[in-house]
């Protein structure tokens, strides 16, 4: 979740009044933010995925002002006509194919502004943008710029501009390869043979979008009073929106909104549209939800106090809110509205019958048997490595592997248990013997038939370590929990490399062979780095289960 | 307790060891005089002392033992008598008697200090130095010299207990490289207390008390008229550690157990899904962050799995695209083979999508539940694992409503020891209205954010149920809660496996 730094003194001036820090840290909370903390002068908050209008002072400000009951309801802004176009070159189609325009004048930048401008763009970026992949901004002095506007595709090596922080002109590919944003974003335009420039009407290169603006005409400075917005992505409906959350701020910050024609060839949009999206409402469904029974004109409240307009059983959306898809999310903001802390608990009388997973049941009696017999369990991760897997037990039993995992040391899921309970014993030997220990837990194996091509079995590991822990010890553990389950089984010879040859068992119940029993080997136990004898058992208790 | 039934309770080793206590008071000469063992003694000394019977006095000694070259000189004699002996009858240049006694070079300049000191020879520089024996030299000469008389001596000896004669002669070897060491040793002195004065006055007593109880007293009787020595059972013994679960078990068992008593049933299944599952069912768009590799396990090989009945992926395909039951939808052009792609499951809410999936209509209202692993991309640090718990739920019922989860929610976290909890508004993608559960941390008296909650949205609701009814449903991580009670700070530990932590680690007693 983006974390957002909103100015204390700005904030305060847009809700329209000053606020006591424990006023602010009982509320935000409320209204659907992480209230990371209160200082002097800033507020640090994380804006929930599903309100990026929230991202700025502005639209903070805005929110929380209508939910503490200052300036309720639908909130209108006013755009001026304008003659501005953008030409929207077909070029672009297969790039980054759309863009939605506007200019907002009369701000009076200043650092803290053009701070507050950064932190929009920025975080709009990183959230509602999907990192510029999906909506990538671009802000500029507007009076640096001459309309027409030009949106199009070009070959890199005819692209050539100062890009923002370098000392020279470089080309479309150079910007790629050598200036150190350009690096980061290269992946958004791989593969393309045309990438998207913005051009004005005196052929100045405003930027290279999803990457950079030009250092000429792209740069918002204190002399700047009037802006140029752009936003371009793939998506016309979600560039519109994110457009609305940014001059609806601007607007907040003394901007007057201007705006512009899109000529999409011969089909020419109007943009910003601050025009509200309707849905209609079913008070019964609200009121069913959440257990309420809120009259019209309380519902019509809570709308309110949560930046909606209301007539007639018709809620107003504001234009820059994008989380309204379902009537369920306004279901939710009347509820932030009438207050999380404002409902009444209730366990309802429902009789459902309580039953508990059978093999649930079969491994806890599993577990109890051991207990019993004075081992302890331990706990180990599924997710293991190969030194020990396979090279440390010397064996070739294949885990399935992780794409990309962070730690190295847990990358492989494994297939078989004993290597990762050898492990915890290699970790255990500074303190006393015997040492016994078990553990009940997934391998995974491929398996063409399932779901995900992966089999899942689950298993028990039982292992006895001391001076004298040996065959007849682990045989008796299997001995004890067999007669206990009332089963009879087999053992039969086989090789394995990780026991002492002649001293380890395959164990058959029914004909389906269920578990390895034995000594392990010398050699693995130098591997593990172990002086103790170590006898162990593993048991697949998914098929054990399977012939009860 | 009286002083006959202390006697009552020695032991014979304590019995041994106490009449040597009227006499002697260091240890050696206790172990001496009970012709015990040097363990036996210890042993029989501390629980005397823990009686009360016994005190101990410690004191610090200077303590003097042979050095290497003490030991070979005490063998050889001292090298300075060797070399008064050749020069007895005649002078002799210093190159001779080097050769002639086959003296080490530094041996031969200890020799001339030595004596020089004692006014022995006397040296005259000439060509040659020329060496002499003294009147003082033939004097000694015909005496043990007094450092040779403490070689002599039984060593270890102390200091503080030496006449003149030997000080002075233990000063001038331990000026020599090797021949002497000192150490400060620590000797302990025992005594016998008022209390045992009165128990040796009063004397010990039957000697034929028992004290271990023997089969074969039980068979033959012998063990009638005599008394039983007996026990401080006050005593510290040796550590046992028996079988026991896991903690984390034990913790699990628990919160299943509310579940189970609140009527819901347990649901369980495979921690290897298709995003289908894990992501797609549960309306996250397909460009959602969580989705990235940065966050989620993806399987290398094999990558992907099989989806579902079509009918189902193309109900979910539309709740993406276009949304269902009023719903806008996200707007996007859904890919299949994404949704393909199998991940370890990062919430076990994956449980309750193929729960709701495979609901009959007959079965509502149902309740369901489960407490199992999930898997992110972390790295592992004190606060952060990549495998961790979750307990899930779900209430399928046409009557459910947003009060009934804070309900449920309330009671589970109740019974888990956090009476107090408070709901905020949350976000997740398949939920709304979405609810953060706090708990108010009895001790530390500070809100402890246990996790998310919410309704499942109808987007993820009607395609899988095939009608749009409330289910109430909830994920809380459930590790923390483990942390909190057995005072964990660093995450890690819980499954550190560290045999000392389990075997003494209390059990859950919630």
């Amino acid at each position: 979740m983006p974390a957002v730094t909103l100015n204390k003194k700005v904030f305060e001036k847009l809700v329209g009044k000053k606020l006591s820090d424990k006023f602010l840290s009982e509320r935000i909370p409320m209204i659907g933010t992480d209230l990371g903390k209160i200082t002097q002068d800033n507020i640090e908050v994380e804006v929930f995925p599903n309100r990026p209008d929230m991202l700025s002072e502005q639209g903070f400000a805005r929110a929380f002002r209508s939910f503490i009951g200052l300036k309720k309801g639908l909130q209108t802004y006013t755009i001026k006509k304008s003659s501005y176009k953008v030409i929207i070159d077909p070029s672009v189609k297969n790039v980054r194919p759309y863009t939605a325009c506007a200019v907002v004048k009369g701000i009076m930048f200043d650092d803290e502004k053009i701070r507050e401008v950064i932190q929009i763009q920025e975080k709009l970026h990183v959230t509602y943008g999907r990192n510029r992949r999906k909506v990538a901004i671009g802000i500029y002095p507007f009076e640096k710029i001459r309309t027409p506007i030009k949106y199009l595709a070009k070959r890199p090596e005819e692209i050539r501009f100062k890009p923002l922080e370098s000392p020279r002109v470089m080309n479309g590919r150079q910007i790629l390869s050598q200036h150190g944003t350009g690096r980061e974003y290269a992946h958004l335009l791989e593969g393309f043979s045309k990438f998207p420039v913005f051009i004005d009407a005196n052929k100045k290169v405003l930027s290279m979008p999803p990457i950079i603006n030009s250092d000429d005409v792209g740069k918002i400075t204190e002399s700047t009073r009037d802006v140029f917005i752009e936003c371009s992505g793939f998506d016309f409906n979600v560039l519109s929106k994110c457009l609305n959350m940014i001059v609806t701020a601007l607007a907040d910050m003394g901007g007057t909104i201007y705006s512009m024609q899109l000529n999409y060839g011969s089909k020419k949009i109007v943009t910003p549209n601050l025009e509200p999206e309707k849905m209609k409402i079913d008070i019964n469904y609200i009121n069913k939800i959440l257990g309420l029974s809120l009259k019209e004109p309380e519902i019509k409240k809570y709308l309110l106090m949560m930046g909606f307009g209301y007539k007639n059983k018709t809620v107003l959306i504001p234009a820059y809110r994008a989380d309204i898809l379902h009537q369920i999310d306004l279901a939710e903001d009347i509820a932030i509205a009438y207050g999380y802390e404002n409902f009444k608990h209730e366990i309802p009388n429902v009789s459902t019958i309580a039953k508990e997973d059978e093999f649930e049941v079969f491994k806890r009696r599993i577990a109890n048997i051991l207990v019993g017999l004075g081992l302890i369990e331990v706990n180990t991760y599924n997710l293991t490595n190969e030194e020990i897997h396979n090279k440390k037990p010397n064996s070739d039993l294949k885990g399935i592997e992780i794409i990309d995992a962070k730690n190295g040391d847990f990358n492989l899921l494994r297939a078989w248990m004993i290597p990762s309970l050898l492990n915890v014993l290699s970790e255990n030997k500074r303190y006393e013997y015997p040492q016994k220990i078990f553990d009940i837990g997934y391998v995974f194996k491929p398996d063409a038939t399932t779901e995900t091509r992966i089999a899942e079995m689950q298993r028990l590991c039982v292992i006895v370590s001391h001076a004298k822990a040996d065959y007849t010890e682990i045989k008796q553990v299997l001995d004890f929990l067999m007669s206990t389950l009332n089963l009879s089984y087999e053992i039969e010879d086989v090789d394995n490399n990780t026991f002492i040859p002649g001293r380890v068992g395959r164990v058959s119940v029914k004909g389906r062979k269920v578990a390895f029993i034995g000594e392990i080997h010398p050699q693995v136990l130098e591997n593990f780095n172990l002086e103790m004898p170590v006898a162990a058992l593993e048991l697949n208790l998914t098929d054990l289960f399977g012939v009860f | 307790m009286n002083i006959d039934k202390i006697i009552d309770t020695l032991h014979p080793l304590e019995r041994a060891v106490l009449p040597a206590l009227s006499n002697h008071n260091k240890f050696e000469e206790i172990v001496f005089n009970s012709k015990l063992k040097d363990i036996e003694v210890m042993r029989a000394l501390q629980w005397l002392q823990n009686k009360g019977i016994v005190e101990s006095k410690q004191e610090s000694k200077e303590i003097i033992s042979l050095d290497q070259n003490g030991k070979k000189y005490l063998v050889s004699g001292l090298p300075e008598r060797k070399f008064l002996e050749l020069i007895k009858e005649k002078e002799m240049p210093l190159s001779s008697i080097m050769n002639e006694g086959k003296f080490q070079r530094e041996e031969l300049n200890v020799c001339i200090g030595v004596l020089k000191g004692k006014a022995a020879i006397s040296v005259e520089k000439g060509k040659e130095l020329l060496v002499s024996i003294t009147e003082q030299g033939r004097k000694l000469l015909e005496k043990e010299f007094l450092e040779e008389k403490f070689l002599k001596k039984d060593f270890p000896l102390e200091i503080s207990q030496l006449t003149p004669e030997e000080r002075f002669a233990f000063q001038n070897l331990l000026k020599r490289k090797n021949f002497l060491r000192v150490e400060n040793k620590k000797v302990k002195y025992f005594f016998l207390t008022d209390l045992g004065k009165q128990i040796i006055e009063k004397g010990l007593g039957d000697s034929e008390i028992i004290d271990s109880l023997t089969p074969s007293m039980i068979k033959d009787g012998s063990w009638r008229n005599k008394k039983f020595r007996r026990y401080d059972i006050k005593v510290n013994v040796p550590k046992t550690f028996g079988g026991k679960r896991h903690f984390v078990s034990q913790a699990i068992e628990y919160a299943k157990r509310i579940w189970l008593d609140m009527g819901f049933k347990e649901m369980t299944g495979p921690i290897i899904q298709t995003s289908f599952w894990n992501f797609d069912a549960l309306f996250t768009a397909q460009d959602h962050p969580v989705r990235d590799l940065q966050d989620t396990f993806y399987i290398k090989d094999p990558a992907h799995g099989k989806l579902p009945k079509k009918e189902l992926v193309m109900k979910v395909r539309k709740a993406h695209e276009e949304g269902v039951a009023g719903s806008t939808g996200w707007n996007y052009s859904w890919n299949q083979k994404e949704a393909t792609k199998n991940v370890l499951r990062t919430h076990t809410t994956v449980l309750s999508a193929r729960t709701i999936a495979a609901l009959k209509k007959d079965e509502l209202p149902a309740k369901y539940f489960s407490v199992a692993k999930c898997f992110r991309n972390e790295t592992l640090d004190w606060s952060h694992l990549f495998e961790f718990n979750q307990t899930e739920g779900i209430v399928v019922d046409e009557n459910a409503n947003f009060r009934h989860l804070l309900g449920y929610l309330k009671e589970f976290f109740a019974k888990m020891g956090f009476p107090k909890a408070r709901f905020r508004p949350a976000y997740f993608p398949y939920t709304e209205p979405s609810v953060e559960i706090d708990v108010l941390h009895p001790v530390h008296k500070e809100w402890v954010e246990l996790g998310g909650a919410g309704i499942f949205r109808p987007e993820v609701v009607v395609p899988l149920l095939g009608k749009d009814i409330p289910v109430l449903a909830w994920g809380p991580g459930f590790d923390r809660i483990i942390l909190d009670y057995y005072k964990i700070n660093d995450i890690r530990e819980l499954y550190k496996n560290d045999l000392n932590q389990l075997r003494t680690i209390r059990a859950w007693m919630k």
